[in-house]
């Protein structure tokens, strides 16, 4: 059964609908809300009428069961219904059904009645005005099979390719084997510490070695909760774009810097001059 | 003699596609179980009957899939973890981290890799290069995720569990710089581990522990090593698990710009 055509009082729905659109209301959700109220209103006042058309909804939801008692049900007296047309009776109109109390617990487990099916099912109507129409937002989207999928395995596929022919082409190095007696000269960590290394050359160690990244590590994982401007327009966030560019290069410059530009004794060379003391 | 008809190669592969084995493999949606159907149920379905599902979604934005949203930088991340990790076991077989004074037997293994085993100096290579490129492809990606505002709300924690992988990536990536014992590794680590001498109040803790000792030694060797094949992953792979469970219930990739 479609939803308008539950009868509602039209007086409360208009009513309501002012009220919740005057408070500021979404009017989808208002909406909903005056209609609730309406019908609600309707029953109210004609509980009789409520009464008989109540089987109406579960005829609705199941109209094969509908089929099955057809005329046989005249307005002022419920036909013997399929179950699942008494059940929607004992939901919409419980006044009609006697009241039953489940037993006292007993602390036993209760055993099942002897011919009792294994499976039961359950049938639970849901009056038409408890429906709220829930709308996520869905925007363009598109289905992970096949779009996204190939693209990670193209993107995989290229990656591994480039991967195996420059491993083929270039041998990672190997030197001689490890002397605690005999410093090479320069001595330089991994590339991504050849900008802590450079900030040695500025700072104390403690400073450079310790504080600095320790900052830099926590300040990193601070930025979510610093930065709280909602907006991830970048026209919005120059700020917060502008700081974040300037570490990038600063580490960057920093790196290449203690890549390239040092050579024997940590001291500046020129790459292009004095060559390249840098090794992956 | 009665002739034994031989079922076609088409008809073999529906047999072997209809038969309970492979249905018991493939779920229903699967694109490998008979009579997949390129429509938007089956479609969803491929991966939503899959284990797949833990990563993606049915569906996602389609502004996501535009290459110069993410540059796919997690994914490779992700991509080199796997091709590391694999490289990596294979290196294991042959691999010893024993340095004594007599012979560094971890440097002898790296030779007989580069010369003896098959396609040995290749995997070191590629395991190698591979490691220095997720270095890369992680800072990177952390650089992808500033610029498009992926870290703002509810995504917050995610970026903090990055940080984290960042951190855990240069912990893999620096103990498996020594592992070689040559020159260039033991020199490299013992300029990087000088620094941890000039912590605050703990120096010589911290020290000790990072080295098993004073300075750069064998002992040192066999501690990184464990750390780089076992300890550092473990903790590495269950980091990944929430970055990856989070991103798909704060609502997937981030809004467009």
């Amino acid at each position: 059964m479609p939803r308008d055509d539950v009868p509602l009082d039209q007086a409360t729905f208009d009513r309501v609908l002012a009220e919740e659109l005057a408070k500021g209301t979404d009017r989808r959700v208002a909406e909903g809300r005056a209609r609730s109220a309406a019908v609600r209103a309707h029953r109210a006042a004609n509980p009789d009428a409520h009464a008989e058309a109540a089987p109406a909804p579960a005829a609705g939801t199941a109209p094969a069961a509908a089929a099955a008692a057809p005329a046989a049900a005249p307005a002022a007296k419920p036909a013997p219904a399929p179950p699942a047309v008494a059940a929607g009776v004992a939901v919409a109109a419980p006044l009609t059904v006697p009241q039953r109390e489940a037993p006292l617990p007993t602390g036993n487990l209760p055993t099942p009645k002897k011919g009792a099916p294994d499976k039961h099912r359950l049938l639970a109507i849901v009056p038409p005005e408890g429906i709220m129409r829930v709308e996520r937002e869905q925007g363009d989207r598109v289905h992970t099979w096949p779009h996204l999928l190939i693209e990670e395995f193209i993107a995989a596929l290229i990656v591994f390719a480039g991967l195996v022919v420059f491993s083929t082409f270039i041998n990672a190095p190997l030197r001689e084997v490890a002397n605690p007696n005999l410093t090479p000269n320069p001595s330089k960590a991994p590339w991504y510490f050849l900008g802590l290394q450079e900030l040695l050359r500025y700072f104390h160690p403690m400073i450079a070695g310790i504080t600095i990244p320790t900052f830099i590590l926590v300040g990193l994982a601070a930025v979510p909760y610093v930065d709280r401007n909602p907006s991830v327009k970048p026209g919005d966030r120059k700020v917060a774009i502008t700081l974040f560019t300037i570490l990038f290069m600063f580490g960057s410059v920093l790196t290449i810097i203690g890549s390239f530009f040092r050579g024997p004794g940590y001291n500046w060379v020129w790459p292009w001059a004095q060559g390249v003391f840098f090794e992956l | 003699m009665a002739k034994i008809k031989l079922p076609s190669p088409g008809e073999l592969g529906d047999r072997v596609r209809d038969s309970e084995v492979w249905k018991s493999i493939f779920r229903p949606g699967s694109i490998f179980r008979k009579g997949y159907k390129d429509t938007s149920r089956d479609r969803a379905l491929a991966t939503m009957n899959n284990v797949l599902y833990h990563l993606h979604p049915t569906k996602v934005k389609r502004h996501g899939l535009k290459l110069t949203y993410t540059f796919c930088l997690g994914g490779i991340s992700f991509f080199l973890f796997i091709v590391l990790t694999v490289t990596g076991i294979f290196l294991m077989f042959f691999y010893r981290p024993m340095a004594d004074v007599g012979g560094a037997q971890a440097f002898t293994d790296m030779q007989n890799i580069r010369t003896s085993v098959f396609f040995g100096d290749l995997v070191r290579n590629i395991h190698r290069w591979g490691a220095h490129l997720m270095v890369l492809s992680v800072t990177l990606h952390m650089g992808r995720v500033f610029y498009t505002g992926a870290y703002k709300p509810p995504r917050e924690f995610n970026w903090v569990v990055g940080v984290i992988l960042l951190f855990l990536t240069l912990g893999l990536s620096f103990t498996g710089y020594l592992l070689p014992w040559d020159q260039l590794a033991i020199w490299a680590v013992t300029v990087g581990t000088n620094l941890a001498a000039y912590s605050p109040f703990i120096a010589k803790q911290a020290n000790f522990l990072l080295l098993g000792g004073a300075v750069v030694s064998p002992d040192t060797l066999l501690r990184w090593y464990v750390l780089h094949v076992l300890a550092l992953p473990f903790v590495l792979v269950l980091f990944l698990a929430v970055h990856f469970w989070r991103i798909r219930k704060d609502g997937g990739i981030s809004g467009p710009l």
